[in-house]
């Protein structure tokens, strides 16, 4: 092998090396590379209870309460498996809506309610004019109009 | 006719041949980058959800990929450099890292912009953002310990490792919104997968991802066309160049 060659396949050998090391120790801290948590995972007491710590869902629909004269809004996230309810009082971000997604950071209360100190919204990753967003809800309202049929 | 493309691969001649290519990618880069506000600003319609705000992704997606992109370019061509021992391909890596890092920088500030009025946060911590930003002190990495060594050739050397060593970060930043929950979106355009994005906004921000990458090209050419006089500032051919005047 030409001195080049070899210093090619150690370059090679030890980014393989490096990427192997790097999947481990991702691995190994994939609970804290996770952003939040699922209501399911709350349920099952995954999530650092008594700690402050993130939930990720969708708005329940109908869930959205606001309190009269003050900024605190109830609210439940759900995985549509496990719903969890939520306080929070603060300014809302333009994209909360019943049945969009949302991660909550705060606390469990011992009610169990989610005593929420930062609300963020997570929007997904389509992209389409209003008129095409209709479209779809409709033609999914029909559809499951033809399934209750 | 064969074209003997290893005598590109010297400096002197590889000089004369990115003098001659700039303008070509400069005038590509103008031409996409007006095609491409235009069809962002005021053809591709208003998002569903984010209303006009969307129209951020007409820089920001094409900043991203081209973070992530030129950072392999840099790293494949700093590993050449380091195995062969063949001096453009390092100068292509020093070229390369300041745009990247410009691209990374604009990634993350427009991701903020954005993310204040979408998610109710300049900032969070998650797998996609922080990866980012790690990308970004690599690039930082690679070109400040570049300009603390004085000697070119070692300075090469250090350089490539870091920039070999950071190539690991790529595929997490890529795959990080599938691997952990994170709060910035997945992927709307992907290799295996329609696009979930209606096609003018598609069309807008693809023509935008080669505005970036001729603009990339030609600010790259034009730098290493000033490391290739730097570095050789010595030899015959600069100083015969010097002569004419045309440097």
């Amino acid at each position: 092998m030409k001195p080049r060659h070899k210093k090619l396949v150690i370059i090679a050998s030890s980014v393989t090396a490096l990427g192997i090391a790097s999947v481990l120790v991702l691995n190994a801290f994939q609970s804290n590379l996770v952003f939040f948590f699922s209501p399911t995972q709350v349920v099952a007491k995954e999530a650092p209870i008594g700690k402050s710590f993130r939930i990720g869902g969708l708005v329940a629909d109908g869930s959205v309460k606001r309190e009269d004269g003050s900024t605190t809004v109830h609210f439940a996230i759900t995985d549509t498996a496990e719903t969890i309810p939520v306080v929070y009082t603060g300014i809302l971000p333009d994209l909360f809506k019943e049945g969009k997604g949302v991660v909550a950071q705060g606390k469990i209360s011992n009610q169990g309610v989610f005593l929420a100190d930062e609300v963020l919204a997570k929007h997904d990753e389509n992209y389409m004019p209003p008129e095409a967003a209709e479209a779809l809800e409709k033609a999914a309202k029909a559809q499951k109009a033809s399934l209750i049929q | 006719m064969a074209i003997n493309w290893f005598k590109y691969s010297s400096p002197a001649s590889f000089y004369t041949l990115a003098g001659k290519m700039i303008p070509i990618f400069v005038i590509a880069a103008v031409i996409f980058l007006v095609a491409g506000l235009y069809i962002g600003f005021f053809v591709a319609p208003t998002d569903f959800q984010q209303g006009e705000a969307y129209r951020i992704i007409f820089i920001h997606v094409p900043a991203a990929w081209m973070s992530m992109f030129l950072y392999v370019v840099m790293a494949f061509w700093a590993a050449i450099g380091l195995a062969f021992n063949t001096r453009l391909s390092s100068m292509f890596a020093t070229a390369i890292a300041p745009t990247g890092a410009m691209f990374t920088f604009l990634a993350l500030w427009t991701g903020a912009l954005w993310g204040k009025p979408m998610w109710g946060t300049w900032w969070v911590w998650d797998a996609r953002l922080t990866s980012e930003l790690i990308l970004f002190f690599l690039y930082i990495g690679f070109m400040s310990l570049q300009a603390a060594i004085d000697d070119p050739r070692r300075a090469d050397k250090a350089g490539a490792i870091i920039a070999i060593v950071g190539v690991v970060n790529i595929p997490i930043i890529y795959f990080s919104v599938q691997w952990w929950n994170t709060l910035h979106q997945g992927a709307s355009v992907s290799i295996n997968q329609a696009p979930a994005m209606a096609s003018t906004m598609l069309t807008g921000m693809l023509v935008m991802v080669l505005a970036s990458w001729m603009y990339s090209i030609a600010v790259i050419l034009k730098r290493v066309r000033v490391i290739i006089l730097e570095r050789e500032s010595h030899s015959a051919w600069v100083t015969e160049l010097q002569k004419k005047g045309a440097v």
